[in-house]
């Protein structure tokens, strides 16, 4: 269960769907991810808000070349030249996604919901191509599970046997991601005892964690 | 004369109704917080999964776990409460959340929203939860200039720019006037340096006159 970010992110193979926490840095695992720079796998699918700010992190990720594909809400942002770039180039692609869908369709990955309608969309240009479907009276869109193959996430404290709590509005995917993936990475500030938490204040029960590594703040 | 950026701020804290759970877009309505008045009760919602959200962090406040939907750094209140992203998007689409004010390319003549792209084949799509806030939303206020840099208005019988949402918005609140959107079309609720009439020719497209002009 406690492992070193290497070990960690060495679940990741060629090809992975990648869930990735983060809403802008807050949360963001970024030391996860440079883990998985280093590990070397690529044509990778990264689902997250953002496709990276500056040059750490998911930036940096991109920048080295190992994303065939971002799924994302918001990609286009100030800072976020290394995706743009790419973008221009034709060398990545691009799925763009409402905020509360991309959230949704994770959660349903996780839930084992096969798909499900919402109104998030409807008579704008991401309608195209999606079933959609009139429900009192209103335009509802079909909308797909989003799974990964791995998710990394950054909480705030683990227990041993990974049990999850967050720091304010850093929390954003992590608990969402968390369930939606094959194997789920946690990035916490710190790892205490089982019994140690407020079994109240878990917020990511440890069922969802396979793997968790420690990375002081 | 028209309004500056903070008179239209003004206006639309003042129409927030007290004890409303409000969500304030990115850029300029991000000001309306500066008007609300302390005891209105009104409490802000920010989709990245917060209840209760206080002013901007300045020097040691400044968290970087604690930002708002424009990725800044704020404060909290007492009695607020933190969530995760479904749950943040359920408590929009689920018609929990009162008010939410945004910018606008575009607002047409039945309150279609355009307010993510232009459409511009260069352009980075890049829609946030904009498209979920307005479908979302009991109310959607929209907060622009009433005309372009170009002198075209941007309230119009059809939008040109992709939508955002079809029929969401109630209000519009422009630097020369204040409109509400409803079945019966378009109502000037008030104006700030410009006639009625002269408006109409502006903006040209029926609008229904104020009851009170």
């Amino acid at each position: 269960m406690i492992v070193s970010a290497q070990e960690a992110v060495s679940a990741v193979k060629d090809g992975d769907t990648v869930l990735v926490g983060g809403f802008g840095m807050a949360g963001m695992p970024v030391e996860l991810i440079d883990a998985l720079i280093e590990h070397g796998a690529g044509d990778l699918t990264i689902v997250s808000n953002n496709a990276g700010n500056g040059d750490t992190g998911l930036a940096a990720l991109l920048a080295a070349d190992r994303v065939r594909k971002v799924v994302c809400s918001f990609p286009r942002q100030a800072d976020s030249w290394v995706f743009d770039g790419l973008y221009r180039a034709g060398r990545i692609e691009l799925e763009v996604v409402p905020q509360g869908n991309l959230a949704e369709r994770m959660r349903a990955a996780g839930a084992g919901i096969g798909a499900f309608f919402s109104p998030t969309g409807a008579g704008t240009p991401l309608a195209e191509g999606k079933e959609s479907r009139i429900i009192d009276g209103r335009e509802y869109l079909l909308e797909y599970p989003i799974r990964g193959d791995v998710a990394l996430i950054r909480a705030h404290v683990a227990d041993r046997r990974g049990n999850l709590v967050y720091r304010k509005t850093a929390r954003n995917f992590g608990p969402v991601m968390a369930t939606a993936a094959t194997v789920t990475i946690a990035q916490v500030s710190r790892i205490v005892d089982v019994g140690a938490l407020d079994p109240e204040a878990v917020v990511t029960p440890a069922i969802y964690v396979d793997r968790l590594v420690e990375v002081p703040s | 004369m028209s309004l500056s950026r903070e008179q239209m701020a003004e206006i639309v804290a003042r129409d927030i109704p007290d004890g409303s759970y409000v969500n304030l877009g990115i850029g300029q309505p991000t000001m309306v917080a500066d008007y609300l008045r302390p005891d209105s009760g009104v409490i802000l919602h920010t989709e990245n999964g917060m209840l209760g959200m206080g002013r901007p962090a300045v020097g040691d406040e400044i968290d970087p776990d604690l930002t708002n939907a424009g990725k800044q750094p704020v404060t909290e209140l007492p009695g607020a409460s933190y969530f995760h992203h479904a749950d943040s998007f359920a408590m929009m689409r689920g018609g929990h959340l009162d008010v939410c004010i945004m910018g606008a390319f575009q607002v047409s003549a039945t309150g279609d929203l355009a307010n993510w792209s232009t459409g511009a084949p260069d352009a980075i799509p890049a829609v946030g939860g904009a498209m979920d806030l307005a479908i979302g939303a009991k109310q959607v206020f929209v907060m622009m200039t009433l005309f372009a840099k170009d002198g075209k208005p941007k309230l119009v019988p059809e939008c040109t720019y992709p939508l955002t949402g079809r029929g969401c918005v109630s209000r519009v609140y422009t630097d020369v006037a204040t409109f509400a959107v409803g079945s019966e079309g378009v109502r000037v609720v008030e104006t700030f340096g410009i006639s009625v009439d002269e408006l109409i020719t502006r903006v040209g497209m029926p609008l229904v006159p104020s009851p009170f002009d």
